[in-house]
């Protein structure tokens, strides 16, 4: 495992508006002995180009997403919105591109992309991760982690073995929360329409917390949670799972827990 | 007559109406929920009833990871609708050989108004000034019944929601059940008011307390279409599915009306896209097992009516196919896109969109609604020609619930990325009076100023810059489409790539600034 080369793949929303999921991903994966790399080439997967129907203009950033992951062993990505784009679309985009040079590259790097709880189920083989976090708590399964990954049930495993976590089941879970990417704005009025239902059953269940393993998502949730002053906080898997006990707190980094 | 979808606006503003419907959102998130459940019963009972572990043979572990019943079932029904596709136009004159060989009349036709000509022509031959119909969708699409009443042919429909459809001059709004966005009470109005301008009036009972009731609805219906079934001399039917092999058509459906529109007049006329061939009977299995259960959520349909041309003596002597094309062809050069041409129209997809829930069928400006209209009608017609369907690959939040239940493996979202492509690709180039309305412009400046951002991680302007560009592309789209109903994030002092230069990885400082 020390041998192991792994990347993070912050993911640019991450980066740029959710810096706290990208330190919870190292401190959590620093913690399980995963001596964490940040290639700073990266920029994004390109999905917001590929799913508004710019392929071409996918096509230089496909090209830098391989150029900075190459010759890792594992790529990590608390998202699974972006670790499916690159699993599933970079392939299309190269081929589009013309270039053969591109898609052996895609097809060398695209294998080893992995969402946060598939790299921590599958790769790691764990599923108590130590963490410590007392509140109540909903799990969104958003639709890539579940429908183009199949996660299946490891986030959920996961949060049944952090202390003090209580957890209680959303109501038409596995229903869209209506982000969508661009979707969130060329159709804002359907896009909230279901976001609202979703802020609905969220709020239905009584939690304090709800959960998911896309930031994206949880922007769009939060949004809307905020807007209607519910009291319910959106909060990355990735920051539940780094969270312990503030007296068996690690010397290493803590930081970045809160949003 | 039933209305048009002609000139209907491009989706989010007509969904944007649709979204302020109460009673449609009502009526639609209780029936598609309903249907829903029924159907994922019955996925799980198939499932359920494949043996555990295999009958040996395969050796260890082949029990655990193994392939369900359902979605053997899916795999065969994808590969007989793949199958006919790979070798269209062979399996086609084999169909026609067949059917010509059992006594029916085979017409071929290229566009709506080719198929619209054949039917006049026939009913016109017969001099009648009115035909019953079966329900089906590509005489819809075709328009036929406009057609036939600008001939001076009154076309009935006669299953029931779609009765009530053309009773209340209305649109269908879903492919299986079209007047899904009525309640009971809104179809007690209709029979009320519209049925005595049909034919036989509603009885007394329907005006009277419990008129609502669905067995006197349904009683109310009966009466008034038997009158068409006994009179009618032209019946008028689609398909879903063709047998090529046997010379075959099927019509699969609940009520029984179809049956009395395929038995009782002495003409038959079917109208079947070419894309409803099936090249073997034995074809017919797997996709009889998965329609009712996708489409009604039955184990089996009540009525499956098979016909192989004509039967001397018992029922229409006279027996007409038409194939159609009407941008089939097309679809089928789409190398992405002619996975569409394997649906059944079960329906499956728009029961579980998330969109459809909410906006209904109306919205999607077409008969073929929900994530399979999302890409039929671009596939069908064409797009960067119509802002309409253009707008249409966009109506999806991509979340693949439709691949998911699809019974024939249609992998929807990724056709509507193609399309979505294929959308832009038709743009580019084409000034400011083209197509393109202005939203078009300022998007491909947004998409092709993140695209040479994201192609070199330097010109981000690494570090404190880069925090907030969301928010800035956001604004950049148009923050109100945002901020209408949800906050925006509040940008981060430090973007996740300054803390980690700053701090070497959070090796030399834990917090964010």
């Amino acid at each position: 495992m020390s041998t192991m080369r792994v990347a993070l793949m912050v993911t640019c929303i991450n980066d740029a508006l959710y810096p706290g999921v990208g330190q919870a991903t190292v401190s959590l994966l620093r913690r399980l002995g995963v001596d964490v790399d940040f290639p700073a080439a990266q920029t994004c997967c390109a999905q917001p180009m590929v799913n508004t129907g710019y392929l071409d203009e996918a096509v230089p950033v496909v090209r830098n997403f391989v150029a900075a992951f190459e010759g890792y062993d594992a790529v990590v990505a608390p998202s699974g919105s972006c670790a499916g784009s690159a699993r599933h679309q970079h392939g299309m985009v190269a081929r589009r591109a013309g270039d053969p040079g591109l898609e052996s590259a895609v097809a060398e790097v695209s294998p080893k992309v992995f969402e946060l709880s598939e790299f921590l189920v599958d790769v790691l083989e764990v599923t108590d991760v130590g963490a410590y976090y007392p509140h109540t708590v909903t799990y969104h399964p958003t639709c890539h982690s579940l429908r183009m990954l199949g996660v299946g049930d490891r986030p959920r495993r996961l949060l049944e073995n952090v202390r003090g976590l209580t957890l209680v089941d959303l109501p038409e879970a596995e229903e869209c929360c209506g982000f969508g990417g661009t979707f969130a704005v060329k159709n804002a009025d359907t896009s909230v329409a279901m976001g609202a239902d979703k802020v609905r059953h969220v709020r239905e269940t009584g939690a304090e917390v709800v959960a998911a393993g896309d930031s994206s998502c949880l922007m769009h949730i939060g949004g809307l949670l905020t807007r209607q002053r519910a009291g319910v906080r959106p909060v990355h898997l990735a920051e539940i799972l780094a969270s312990t006990e503030p007296e068996r707190a690690p010397a290493a980094p803590s930081g970045g827990v809160g949003r | 007559m039933s209305g048009t979808f002609v000139g209907m606006p491009a989706f989010p503003t007509a969904a944007r109406t649709a979204l302020a419907d109460a009673q449609l959102r009502h009526n639609l998130a209780h029936a598609t929920g309903t249907i829903r459940g029924k159907r994922a019963r019955l996925v799980a009972e198939v499932d359920a009833s494949v043996p555990a572990a295999a009958d040996g043979g395969a050796g260890a572990g082949a029990g655990a990871g193994e392939v369900g019943g359902w979605e053997q079932l899916r795999l065969a029904g994808a590969a007989v609708k793949e199958a006919a596709l790979r070798d269209l136009g062979t399996h086609l004159e084999r169909l026609e050989e067949q059917l010509t060989a059992h006594g029916a009349t085979v017409h071929w036709a290229r566009d709506a108004a080719e198929a619209n000509a054949i039917v006049t022509s026939i009913a016109k031959a017969h001099g009648v000034d009115e035909v019953v119909k079966v329900k089906s969708m590509l005489t819809q699409e075709i328009g036929l019944n406009e057609a036939l009443a600008a001939e001076g042919i009154a076309a009935w429909e006669t299953d029931l929601a779609e009765l009530i459809v053309q009773l209340g001059d209305d649109l269908p709004s879903h492919i299986l059940v079209p007047a899904i966005h009525r309640n009971r009470a809104e179809i007690r109005e209709i029979f009320l008011a519209k049925m005595a301008g049909a034919g036989r009036p509603a009885p007394a009972e329907v005006a009277e307390a419990g008129g609502d009731e669905p067995a006197v609805l349904a009683g109310a219906a009966r009466e008034h279409l038997r009158e068409k079934f006994l009179r009618a001399k032209v019946g008028v039917s689609g398909a879903n599915f063709a047998v090529a092999e046997t010379g075959s058509l099927v019509v699969v459906e609940s009520e029984g009306n179809g049956r009395m529109c395929l038995t009782l007049p002495e003409v038959l006329v079917s109208l079947v896209g070419i894309e409803k061939v099936v090249p073997t009977w034995d074809g017919l299995d797997p996709l009889l097992r998965l329609l009712p259960r996708s489409s009604t959520g039955e184990r089996m349909n009540p009525y499956t009516s098979v016909w192989s041309g004509v039967t001397p003596g018992d029922g229409p002597q006279e027996v007409h196919v038409v194939l159609l094309d009407n941008g089939r062809t097309r679809a089928l050069a789409d190398e992405v896109g002619r996975q569409a041409l394997r649906c059944i129209r079960c329906s499956a997809c728009l029961n579980v969109c998330p969109v459809y829930e909410r906006v209904g069928g109306h919205a999607y400006g077409s008969v073929y609604p929900g994530p399979i209209g999302a890409i039929l009608n671009p596939l069908l017609r064409g797009v960067g020609h119509d802002e309409q369907i253009d707008s249409l690959p966009y109506a999806s939040s991509l979340c693949g619930a439709c691949f998911e239940v699809c019974p024939v493996r249609i992998d929807i979202p990724s056709v509507l990325v193609d399309q979505r492509a294929q959308v832009v690709d038709a743009h580019r180039g084409s000034g400011p009076a083209g197509t393109p309305g202005r939203g078009h412009v300022a998007e491909a400046v947004a998409m092709k100023g993140a695209a040479v951002a994201f192609a070199d991680a330097r010109k981000l302007g690494l570090g404190e810059r880069f925090a907030g560009l969301g928010v800035r592309v956001a604004r950049r789209f148009g923050a109100s489409a945002w901020t209408g109903a949800r906050d925006l994030p509040t940008p981060p002092r430090e973007s996740f790539r300054a803390w980690w230069k700053r701090t070497d990885g959070g090796r030399s400082e834990g917090s964010p600034r």
